[in-house]
């Protein structure tokens, strides 16, 4: 009886089930707070036709980019895709297709997926390409779009520390959308740095209960810096 | 003279108020942050979920968690908080930020902008601007008022497409700070020694003109 014991021993554990065409949600922003391990188990299974949404498609070599190589990705459904030339070229081609989707609707398409809120209202992207074709209507006035929220077949999470039961806490920006993709998987798989004994994180620090974790796994982090920028001030000191 | 891209951030740090919540986009309104006057305090939201950011770390300091929206790496300032980007998004969408800057192709008279796409050019995506077009209290857009060969980002209806619409209050270009309201840019202040001809002639659409216009003072 496993009970309350979510961590598993392989990256093949961690993300079994996994199959052609399914929607993976994934943590991170940037190359910051994102499951590298989990990715890289992706990549392994060479799994395609993937719906991966994600605030951004990592780079060329590193993070989600990766899963661009051999074409897993179909679809793409992120806010800001810039730093990717495999990306552009693919797009171009027509053999990947992205919902550019705004930041905070992104956002927000996880975490009402995750507590069962089939969608919303929002001012964001009313008179845009984004509202096309959406569902309006006027509260107080203003104009909103019906936005539709997100789950997934799997989401991917990147965590600083977790318990066996899943709770866990993120450590700086490297929270960013961790916890909305963490509710909104069918199977949430946890990447963190660090399994500690139950009781050791406070119940009142917890970012992301338990509840919403099936797997968890220790990883192996590079933690690669998109834009190392090192204060000028500090240089003349 | 036209203003550098720094003079252009030092006159947007001269509408920070005392106690405000700003969100600055990427570039020049980044800039601004470095001409923060003395006598106010102001707290800097970066949309990946960090209110409060401090300057740009030392060798020491930088860690790969601690970065900003442009995804360089960052320190938090004393009194900062860090969440998730619901959250984030949540105190921007629900109007809590008092000032957004950010950059721009084009803004027409009736203060919709474009500042995502440019079809068949640029398909990067809008990160956080739509949002934060909609939801803040107050935003100012920053940009060079003509592009490079002249012509005028000032316009009576935008061209590329929207990121957001009847949201622009003020636009700071490198010739003149303009208000827009009633469907026109109301020039108020220009550059120094810049002409309102000059300005005139590179504003597209409708441009309502004070009888004195003052010079930006720095």
């Amino acid at each position: 009886m496993a009970g309350f014991n979510k961590v598993v021993g392989s990256y093949e554990a961690a993300m079994a089930g996994l199959r052609d065409n399914m929607t993976v949600i994934a943590g991170g922003f940037g190359l910051c707070g994102i499951p590298e391990g989990l990715i890289t188990q992706i990549k392994m299974m060479n799994t395609k036709g993937l719906t991966v949404v994600s605030n951004n498609c990592g780079v060329d070599g590193f993070g989600l980019g990766i899963l661009l190589e051999e074409k897993q990705i179909k679809k793409m459904v992120s806010s800001y895709v810039g730093e990717n030339a495999l990306f552009e070229q693919q797009l171009l081609n027509g053999e990947l297709e992205v919902e550019l989707t705004p930041q905070g609707t992104l956002a927000e398409k996880m975490r009402a997926g995750g507590a069962g809120i089939p969608a919303f209202y929002t001012a964001t992207g009313f008179g845009t390409p984004v509202g096309e074709g959406k569902e309006t209507r006027k509260f107080n006035g203003r104009d909103y779009i019906l936005e539709e929220s997100i789950t997934g077949d799997f989401a991917i999470v990147k965590a600083y520390k977790a318990d066996r039961y899943g709770n866990c806490i993120y450590r700086h920006t490297a929270q960013n959308f961790n916890p909305m993709a963490a509710t909104a998987g069918k199977i949430t798989v946890l990447e963190v740095e660090e399994i500690v004994e139950p009781g050791e994180l406070s119940p009142s620090e917890i970012h992301t209960p338990g509840i919403y974790v099936d797997r968890i796994i220790v990883g192996n982090f590079e933690k690669r810096i998109e834009r190392k920028i090192i204060s000028s001030a500090s240089s003349n000191q | 003279m036209s203003l550098s891209r720094e003079q252009i951030a030092m006159r947007v740090a001269q509408e920070f108020g005392d106690g405000h919540y700003i969100n600055l986009g990427i570039g020049i309104p980044t800039l601004a942050a470095n001409y923060v006057a003395d006598d106010i305090e102001v707290m800097l939201q970066s949309e990946n979920g960090l209110l409060g950011m401090g300057p740009y770390p030392t060798e020491e300091q930088v860690d790969a968690d601690m970065i900003n929206a442009g995804k360089e790496t960052v320190t938090a300032a004393t009194g900062a908080s860090i969440f998730n980007s619901a959250e984030s998004f949540a105190m921007i969408r629900g109007g809590h930020v008092d000032l957004t800057v950010l950059g721009a192709f084009e803004v027409d008279s009736n203060g919709s902008i474009a500042s995502w796409m440019i079809p068949g050019k640029l398909i990067k995506g809008m990160g956080g601007a739509m949002d934060l077009v909609a939801g803040a209290q107050n935003i100012i857009v920053t940009m060079t008022h003509a592009d490079k060969y002249g012509n005028s980002k000032l316009l009576e209806q935008c061209t590329l497409p929207l990121t957001g619409v009847n949201c622009i209050n003020k636009i700071i270009t490198n010739l003149a700070v303009l208000e827009v309201k009633g469907g026109a840019f109301h020039l108020i202040e220009r550059a120094p020694g810049v002409t309102v001809d000059e300005i005139r002639t590179k504003t597209a659409g409708k441009l309502v003109v004070a009888e004195n216009v003052p010079e930006m003072m720095f």
